[in-house]
């Protein structure tokens, strides 16, 4: 990961008719990251991965695909750029190769080249048996991957992949999911937009949550989880066989602890940094029967959860 | 723009569609011939072609024998039907197909895809047009053995390129409507109405005429010169539907002795002298016919345009 960005965004917005749909949008994406755009229906996620293409004019803000505009310079970023769109379609009629093939006519690619890619990114999200039948008769997981096949085909630096895992059966999701992760490595950055919060944390470096056109918060997933709850602390779970109450004034004492809970056989302790192993050494000095510790690791689902309850 | 034309070229080719067409291009010619066995010689003789004007090579393709109508009737016919056919479904099929989204974000500029697609329909119906006149000239030469002199050559190319115009003006109604429609019913329905307005009750069932008599009546009591710009605007009236337009063109192109255009008094008619109107004169008659036909095929095509330019691609 470098520190240069794929996609900047600068106060992005766009109105249908009174209803804003994306409002004063700011986020970026780190070049060789997989990015995960979240958030609710509705909540303007399509629409701005069109105003990043340039498929959509926003009604005011920037947007910066790897320092193109994406209003002014449209045609430079989709020849960089892959995109996935949710619901998507193939000629029906012709093979997959075939319609490969015209995307990659459509991007100047030439015969022999065309050829070698095909075969390249076909093999890659595994569909070379079935290269030369017709796409109608594809299931939708083919098709998913096949729609990935299409975006790699013009060696994008950046994709865009707008609820990729949406209809698929959990075998189709594992298989995409490994092959959306393992883009980074061959210098590709993804964008990727879904409701799906478990897909999303599984391969997602950074994520944004995208609430009625806002996004409510942005970052790493580990920091996400501390910030959103905690409030940036860290929060250790302690089980004891028997705990005693000047066990609990012990631990208060340590440095750099908070708060402590106890709720059962259970101490929640709140610190502002992993002290673990010193909680450890207070618990087994005070002869107490230390039976795990743990430090509470946040998913998306509270992240999420906290804030559309908020939202 | 060239990679979507080679696309929809190689799509039309192997669809049934296109084959479904030709076939009733085909079977329009076979008409075209028989009527031209049965009928050429009589219509000859009727135009004086024979002994006057020469223009015998031209009377293949206009000759019609009773109830068998001349091939170029039969292509006025089809050719409508051929556009509407090539254009109904060109951007909503790709747009409830879930295509269009995937093509727009390929680095082709947005008007492209619906030029390309102009294109390959301008092509598939020169070819149709282009075959048509080859197989009834190759068989008409055959059965009447007199070659067409270089003047019936170019009459018959800019017969062809006529056709195609209008053919285009269908192709680009049809494209309008499935740039404004979602559904293909919808884009494939209004064109086919317009159709049956335009050409079968305007042209064929003489609406235009009646509609055009009863709104600039040519009484008898009043004087020449009114009488002429009455039945002036008789004719403004008809030529409101490009199947008018075209059929006075193409009549023109092909018929030479024709002097139907315009308003002619008895008085005058005497003097008039029964020789081929020479092809300057003829593409001089025509030539607002052919501005008009090619605007309002320029016009459709421009107006889907915009709609399409500012049109949502999100699919739904």
């Amino acid at each position: 990961m470098t520190d240069k960005f794929a996609i900047e965004t600068k106060d992005l917005t766009k109105n249908y008719g009174r209803v804003t749909v994306v409002d004063h949008l700011n986020f970026h994406v780190k070049e060789n990251e997989v990015f995960g755009l979240l958030g609710p229906n509705g909540a303007g996620k399509t629409t701005t991965i069109l105003m990043l293409l340039g498929l959509t004019e926003p009604a005011s803000g920037t947007v910066r695909v790897y320092d193109f505009d994406s209003t002014r310079e449209p045609l430079k970023i989709k020849r960089i750029v892959g995109y996935l769109p949710e619901e998507v379609g193939f000629y029906d009629n012709l093979t997959a190769r075939e319609n490969l093939r015209f995307i990659a006519d459509l991007n100047n690619i030439n015969v022999a080249e065309t050829e070698r890619r095909i075969d390249e990114v076909l093999e890659m999200v595994g569909l070379s048996e079935e290269r030369d039948m017709e796409t109608g008769k594809f299931s939708r997981g083919m098709r998913q991957r096949l729609g990935i096949a299409d975006v790699l085909i013009k060696q994008p630096r950046l994709v865009i992949l707008d609820e990729p895992t949406s209809g698929l059966d959990p075998a189709g999701i594992n298989q995409l999911l490994d092959i959306i992760s393992g883009l980074p490595k061959i210098g590709t950055s993804v964008l990727l937009s879904s409701h799906q919060l478990y897909q999303v944390q599984r391969v997602c470096h950074s994520v944004g949550i995208l609430s009625r056109g806002k996004m409510v918060i942005e970052g790493d997933i580990d920091e996400l989880g501390r910030e959103a709850m905690a409030g940036g602390r860290y929060i250790i779970e302690v089980e004891i066989a028997e705990p005693k109450a000047e066990l609990i004034d012990i631990i208060k004492k340590i440095k750099g602890v908070e708060k402590v809970e106890a709720e059962g056989t259970i101490l929640k302790i709140s610190t502002d940094s992993d002290l673990r192993s010193k909680i450890s050494k207070a618990v087994v000095d005070n002869d107490a029967l230390l039976v795990q510790m743990k430090v509470h690791e946040f998913t998306l689902d509270d992240i999420y959860m906290k804030y559309f309850k908020e939202g | 723009m060239l990679a979507i034309v080679r696309k929809e070229l190689a799509d039309y080719f192997n669809s049934i569609r296109f084959l479904v067409l030709f076939l009733l291009v085909l079977v329009a010619s076979g008409f075209g011939l028989y009527a031209v066995h049965q009928g050429i010689r009589a219509s000859l003789e009727a135009s004086k072609a024979v002994t006057e004007s020469g223009f015998v090579f031209l009377a293949l393709f206009t000759s019609s024998f009773q109830n068998v109508p001349s091939l170029t009737f039969s292509l006025g016919l089809i050719i409508p039907i051929v556009g509407i056919a090539l254009g109904f479904d060109a951007i909503n099929s790709e747009r409830t197909g879930g295509t269009l989204s995937r093509l727009l974000s390929q680095p082709v500029y947005r008007d492209s895809v619906i030029n390309g697609k102009f294109l390959a329909g301008l092509i598939t119906m020169s070819l149709m047009v282009g075959t048509t006149l080859l197989l009834v000239a190759g068989y008409g030469l055959r059965m009447i053995g007199i070659p067409p002199s270089a003047e019936e050559i170019i009459r018959l190319f800019l017969y062809a390129f006529v056709t195609v115009i209008y053919g285009a003006f269908w192709m680009g109604l049809a494209m309008l409507f499935s740039v404004v429609f979602r559904r293909a019913a919808g884009s494939l329905l209004i064109p086919i109405a317009f159709f049956l307005v335009l050409y079968f009750f305007w042209v064929m069932l003489g609406m235009g005429q009646a509609l055009a008599e009863a709104v600039a009546p040519v009484t008898g009591g009043t004087d020449i010169a009114t009488q002429i710009q009455q039945a002036g605007l008789q004719q403004t009236i008809q030529r409101i539907s490009p199947s008018y337009l075209f059929q006075e063109a193409y009549i023109v192109l092909l018929i030479p002795v024709w002097k139907g255009l315009g308003a002619i008094s008895y008085s005058d008619l005497p003097y008039m002298i029964q020789n081929p109107l020479s092809l300057r004169q003829c593409l001089l008659a025509i030539w607002p016919n052919l501005v008009g036909i090619v605007s309002l095929s320029a016009i459709c095509f421009g107006i889907s345009y915009i709609i399409f330019m500012k049109q949502e691609v999100r699919a739904q």
